[in-house]
């Protein structure tokens, strides 16, 4: 790959090097702290959206898109989806419902593989919000199917994070089953004009009802993604809890929460990258594992608290 | 799970139909063999302007864009996205296509650039053998 100057095509705006410097994120490339460090690292406020496939999340998105670019913000939407368990190829397909912006400057949509990422994928959508913010975005939005863990891992980057249902996909076990409920500040019920919304929403209210009590109690929308009926009742529930995040303190707790966060899962894929590279290098730390990898894992732990290793791991 | 140090580097492929066409079967086919090949396929759907499918590749930061074509359009449209990728400066993306697309404007459109063209009945692992010998340094 020749090296561009990125900060520079930063400060340009342009897209394209904003892109690359999404796939050195996704490549794990030192490269990006060295840029994040020279361009600052604003951190626009992150709003989660996630639900079962076909729930509406990006056509939901699309339609807050248009709200917040006729307010004049500056709109980035990391679109995340799975890939195959086999080949780790994937096919992303969020862009399709959220044609409404195309070529506006003003918004930019990356999609993602949710895995493949060293380190986590949040740790990857983290640092990918700091160059969005970097480069001029106002509010970033984070997509994700919400078929495993992913969403959790999402949920820890947002300030907000949306679960969206919809009528007909299971009733309220499945609902508590999936745990979902626990990471949600705003509920979505999209599709309310089918048959079945208002059950799906009463099931909600019971089921949060019965969740312990908190300062936020998370309010359920009912919308009409396509046809924007409810649009206006979720950008409120947002500013909503944007305002609560401020008022309460809550949201500092959380950023502060995220940052440790962000802190450990440093050292876990540093020490991992550099714990493999001391397997491959050293042979009889190799065959030490293969007798009994807890052995080798420990002797790993103290040849790297010594500090000869911990250079090499952020190289 | 395999143990290695280097992340990954899935390559990144755009597919996208252009114009007004509505077929887009064989598009999906092929999504879904490249995914299995283990490439990132970003799929822009229906009724893309040249300009919407360059703008995409620019912003996801593909390698490479297909385009696939049954209206019978490709000598417009697959020259305007050549013409907006060098008007983004971004000549450096791969540009391949597939669709009903005769033989005479096949060379033609080589020459214009497109680096390959592949027809119906052209087996998918054609492709895919195709894309590997262009980015060899896949992993899948």
């Amino acid at each position: 790959m020749p090296e561009r100057d990125l900060a520079a095509e930063f400060r340009a705006g342009n897209v394209r090097g904003l892109a690359r410097a999404i796939t050195l994120v996704e490549r794990r490339d030192p490269a990006v702290r060295r840029l994040l460090a020279e361009l600052g690292q604003p951190r626009p406020p992150v709003v989660g959206f996630t639900g079962a496939p076909g729930t509406g999340k990006s056509t939901l998105v699309d339609a807050l898109i248009r709200h917040w670019r006729a307010l004049g913000r500056k709109v980035a939407v990391i679109a995340v989806d799975p890939n195959s368990p086999y080949s780790g190829g994937a096919i992303l397909g969020d862009r399709i419902r959220m044609q409404g912006h195309a070529l506006d400057p003003g918004v930019y949509i990356r999609s993602m593989g949710a895995r493949g990422h060293l380190g986590g994928l949040s740790l990857a959508t983290r640092e990918a919000v700091r160059l969005l913010g970097a480069f001029g975005f106002d509010e970033v939005v984070l997509e994700t199917v919400g078929v495993g863990q992913s969403e959790l891992e999402v949920a820890a980057v947002a300030d907000t994070t949306v679960v969206v249902m919809a009528p007909g996909l299971g009733d309220g076990v499945q609902m508590i089953k999936a745990g979902i409920l626990e990471i949600a500040d705003v509920l979505v019920v999209n599709k309310a004009d089918l048959a079945g919304a208002q059950r799906a929403a009463q099931e909600l209210r019971t089921m949060l009802n019965l969740a312990p009590r908190t300062e936020w109690k998370p309010p359920i929308v009912m919308t009409v993604a396509l046809s924007g009926e409810g649009m206006d009742e979720l950008e409120q529930a947002l500013a909503r809890h944007r305002h609560y995040l401020e008022g309460s303190g809550e949201g500092r707790r959380r950023m502060q929460a995220r940052l440790r966060e962000e802190a450990a899962d440093l050292v876990g894929q540093w020490a991992r990258e550099a714990a493999l590279r001391l397997l491959e290098a050293d042979g009889e730390l190799g065959r030490l594992a293969d007798e009994s990898p807890y052995v080798a894992a420990e002797q790993i732990l103290s040849r790297l608290g010594t500090g000869g290793e911990r250079a090499e791991a952020r190289a | 799970m395999a143990t290695r140090a280097a992340p990954p580097r899935p390559v990144r492929i755009v597919l996208a139909k252009v114009g007004l066409d509505g077929h887009d079967r064989g598009v999906k086919v092929v999504a879904r063999a490249l995914r299995d090949a283990g490439y990132e396929v970003i799929y822009t759907g229906l009724r893309q302007t040249p300009a919407m499918v360059v703008d995409a590749a620019l912003q996801e930061d593909a390698q490479a864009i297909g385009l696939s074509l049954h209206s019978g359009a490709h000598m417009t449209l697959i020259p305007a996205v050549l013409e907006e990728l060098r008007r983004r400066q971004a000549t450096d993306i791969l540009v391949f296509a597939g669709g009903i697309i005769p033989d005479e404007d096949i060379a033609e459109l080589k020459r214009m650039g497109v680096a390959e063209i592949f027809t119906p009945g052209a087996p998918l692992q054609g492709i895919v053998e195709w894309l590997r010998e262009r980015f060899p340094e896949v992993e899948s």
